[in-house]
């Protein structure tokens, strides 16, 4: 089982969040976490931000002013994804269309979650978050293969992702099968370690 | 093995090493205790089994249901009050899943049921040197016996379930060194909240912090549990203590310790950092300058002495979070009146805490208009706080006292504080809406949440202990 598409180099719009310290409540508030899958929690990716009390879209929020086919890139401010561990966040997020989140930091067990479910986690600094806020409605261009963010004005920048995730994120794999096939390795380990 | 000295990290990191880590891939962790609950547990389980497997190791995995369950009794059908349907179905689908898979789930009517980190050290699964996770980013709280204990998401619940092991990197240390005696009427969570207000709300990402120095020696291990659960808070994704005496004697006789509790007791000593252990970074912190503390903003970093002022905006993000707090900034702190009190959660749920609480309670009464949950963590801490009276001391005074779970610390099972309203709370997330849309958070000590309860406004505890 693959839990996600093969991603290797696509272009999109960008969706500017700029706010700082974004946390995974906000993403995706906890009354929506009484699911049972994984699918089905785009409709209240950022809902307390998104929409009324009543329901209604705001309109001016910017997830209510885009195409979601049109605008797979989310750019959002410093600390990106802190708090709750729950992957409740990167499932919103894909299951609304995003495919890749830009931050200047994006937090660890986030970071983590996004990989395994296609969402490519990107860290740029100061100076090319800056670019991307200045322009918002700029097209960008991700080339996993090159690790390559390219910005509409002919900047690129080489981001950092480590380097198993990677792979999973080229060949659309996830890790559970490679953990399953060290079975004989953690077997050996729990002989000697009496475990 | 080379003889370079050893941090407690290190030691811990290398015992579980399953395959090493190289450029192309991450280490295989092996993980000794695998802890459960029902809201990030269901997509994990049907990850496994659309694979036909089984739980490897039901041994070393435990469940209990805390998120979502209602905090009010049965009825009279014996019908719980669940806030959704989906909260039902989803703590039916956990312990059907623990069913089908043989994994022991300290569910309803068991005496041990109670919120995931309270319970796994209660009853002694959490031991020195274990590697500990859980699909829940609290699950720091198990460093403070000396365990790398970190929280995971969904995919890596199942990846464990599955193989009982994870593909990690090895983060950076850090060492955090809090010097000095603490005053009187300062506790753990004051200790945190200093913490991470000096490293700031993403300043351990990346790292593993391990917490050391006079004040952290002396805190007891409820103390220590409240430090490293809010590690986290901080961007860090686990925190240690090294396991001491009090380590030992604290798990003594707990239901699942090792049998030759003397000799395992002797290896857990040995655990601490050596000296001269290096650390990718270190800060230092004077204890005894602490005093007890209330956040002012959105997140937990943004806290500040109860007795200073609320601070005036230095930048666009202060400016916002004061915003939704409804604060001006530079007004006095007491100002500030509250509508509910909340004492519970993973962070503060312990005996400890609500001995602290009832301490400042007892023989007084709650304000006017204030409404005061009192929720412990555990079944086990249920039954010893009832033991003490101490029940009775937050009924007497107009609070409610209800049964355990995680309640208001991220109200999804019914329990939530209104729009608008302002919560004194001992729990760890302060983020807009955590405690209910609209809702403003102030976290505190369970001393300060129960003073600030009392008189109405946020208050410095001190006022009030003899
Ligand atoms: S008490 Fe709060 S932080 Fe702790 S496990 Fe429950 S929801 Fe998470």
């Amino acid at each position: 089982m693959s839990n996600q598409e093969p991603i290797n180099t696509f272009s999109s719009r960008i969706a500017v969040l700029p706010e700082a310290n974004i946390d995974t409540d906000q993403i995706i508030p906890a009354r929506f976490l009484t699911t049972t899958s994984r699918k089905g929690l785009g409709v209240a990716a950022f809902n307390d931000w998104r929409y009324e009390k009543d329901g209604t879209p705001k309109p001016d929020f910017i997830l209510n002013t885009i195409d979601a086919s049109e605008h797979r890139v989310l750019v959002g401010g410093n600390n990106f994804g802190c708090g709750s561990s729950r992957e409740h966040a990167p499932w919103a997020l894909t299951d609304y269309g995003f495919k890749a989140v830009i931050s200047t930091e994006i937090a660890d067990i986030f970071t983590s979650n996004s990989l395994k479910n296609g969402l490519l986690p990107i860290v740029v600094t100061p100076e090319i978050h800056a670019k991307l806020l200045a322009s918002p409605q700029q097209r960008v261009t991700i080339d996993l293969e090159a690790n390559e963010l390219r910005l509409e004005d002919g900047t690129v920048f080489i981001f950092k992702i480590e380097a198993f995730a990677r792979q999973c994120l080229l060949e659309g794999v996830d890790a559970m099968g490679w953990l399953i096939n060290r079975l004989p390795a953690i077997e050996t380990y729990e002989r000697e370690h009496a475990a | 093995m080379s003889d370079q000295p050893k941090s407690l990290f290190d030691k811990v990191w290398e015992k579980h090493i399953v395959e090493d880590e190289s450029h192309d891939r991450p280490a295989v962790l092996y993980i000794d205790l695998h802890l459960v609950h029902e809201v990030t547990s269901p997509q994990a389980f049907s990850a496994i089994e659309e694979r036909g497997l089984k739980v490897r190791r039901p041994d070393r995995t435990f469940a209990t249901l805390d998120h979502s369950t209602p905090t009010l009794p049965p009825n009279a059908a014996g019908e719980r009050p669940y806030f959704t349907a989906d909260a039902k179905n989803q703590v039916e689908t956990l312990e059907r899943n623990t069913k089908n898979h043989g994994v022991k789930l300290f569910g309803w009517g068991s005496e041990n049921r109670g919120v995931v980190h309270v319970m796994g050290p209660e009853m002694g699964l959490t031991q020195p040197g274990m590697t500990v996770v859980c699909g829940d980013s609290h699950t720091s709280t198990h460093g403070a016996f000396g365990c790398i204990a970190f929280g995971i998401g969904t995919s890596e619940v199942g990846h464990v379930l599955a193989t009982q092991c994870l593909a990690q990197r090895k983060p950076k240390t850090m060492r955090v060194t809090v010097t000095g005696q603490l005053q009187a009427g300062v506790s753990g969570k004051d200790v945190a909240l200093t913490i991470i207000n000096r490293l700031g709300f993403g300043g351990g990402t990346g790292y593993a912090l391990e917490y050391c120095g006079p004040v952290i020696e002396a805190l007891d291990m409820e103390g220590r549990m409240t430090v490293c659960n809010l590690s986290i808070e901080a961007g860090a994704r686990c925190g240690m203590i090294a396991p001491d005496q009090k380590t030992i004697e604290w798990l003594r006789g707990r239901a699942y310790v090792p049998a030759d509790y003397e000799a395992a007791a002797a290896e857990w000593l040995k655990l601490k950092s050596d000296d001269g252990a290096v650390f990718d970074d270190e800060i230092t912190i004077d204890g005894s300058v602490i005093e007890p503390m209330a956040t002012w903003g959105t997140t937990p970093d943004q806290g500040a002495a109860v007795s200073k002022a609320v601070p005036v905006a230095t930048n666009e993000n202060e400016a916002k979070a004061l915003k939704y707090m409804h604060f001006a900034g530079g007004e006095a702190r007491d100002l500030a009146k509250v509508d509910v009190v909340f004492i519970g959660s993973c962070t503060n749920g312990r005996m400890s805490d609500l001995r602290a609480a009832a301490e400042i309670m007892k023989g007084r009464h709650i304000a006017d208009g204030v409404r005061m949950l009192v929720v412990p963590g555990s079944e086990q801490v249920r039954a010893e706080a009832v033991a003490e009276g101490l029940d009775k001391i937050f009924t007497d005074a107009g609070a409610e006292w209800r049964l355990p779970g995680c309640s208001m610390c991220i109200a999804m099972n019914g329990d939530f504080v209104q729009p608008g309203q302002l919560a004194v709370s001992t729990s760890n997330r302060n983020f807009e809406g955590r405690q209910g849309p609209g809702a403003r958070t102030v976290l505190a000590s369970p001393a300060t949440a129960a003073a600030s309860a009392i008189a109405g406004h946020i208050t410095d505890p001190r006022r009030y202990i003899a």
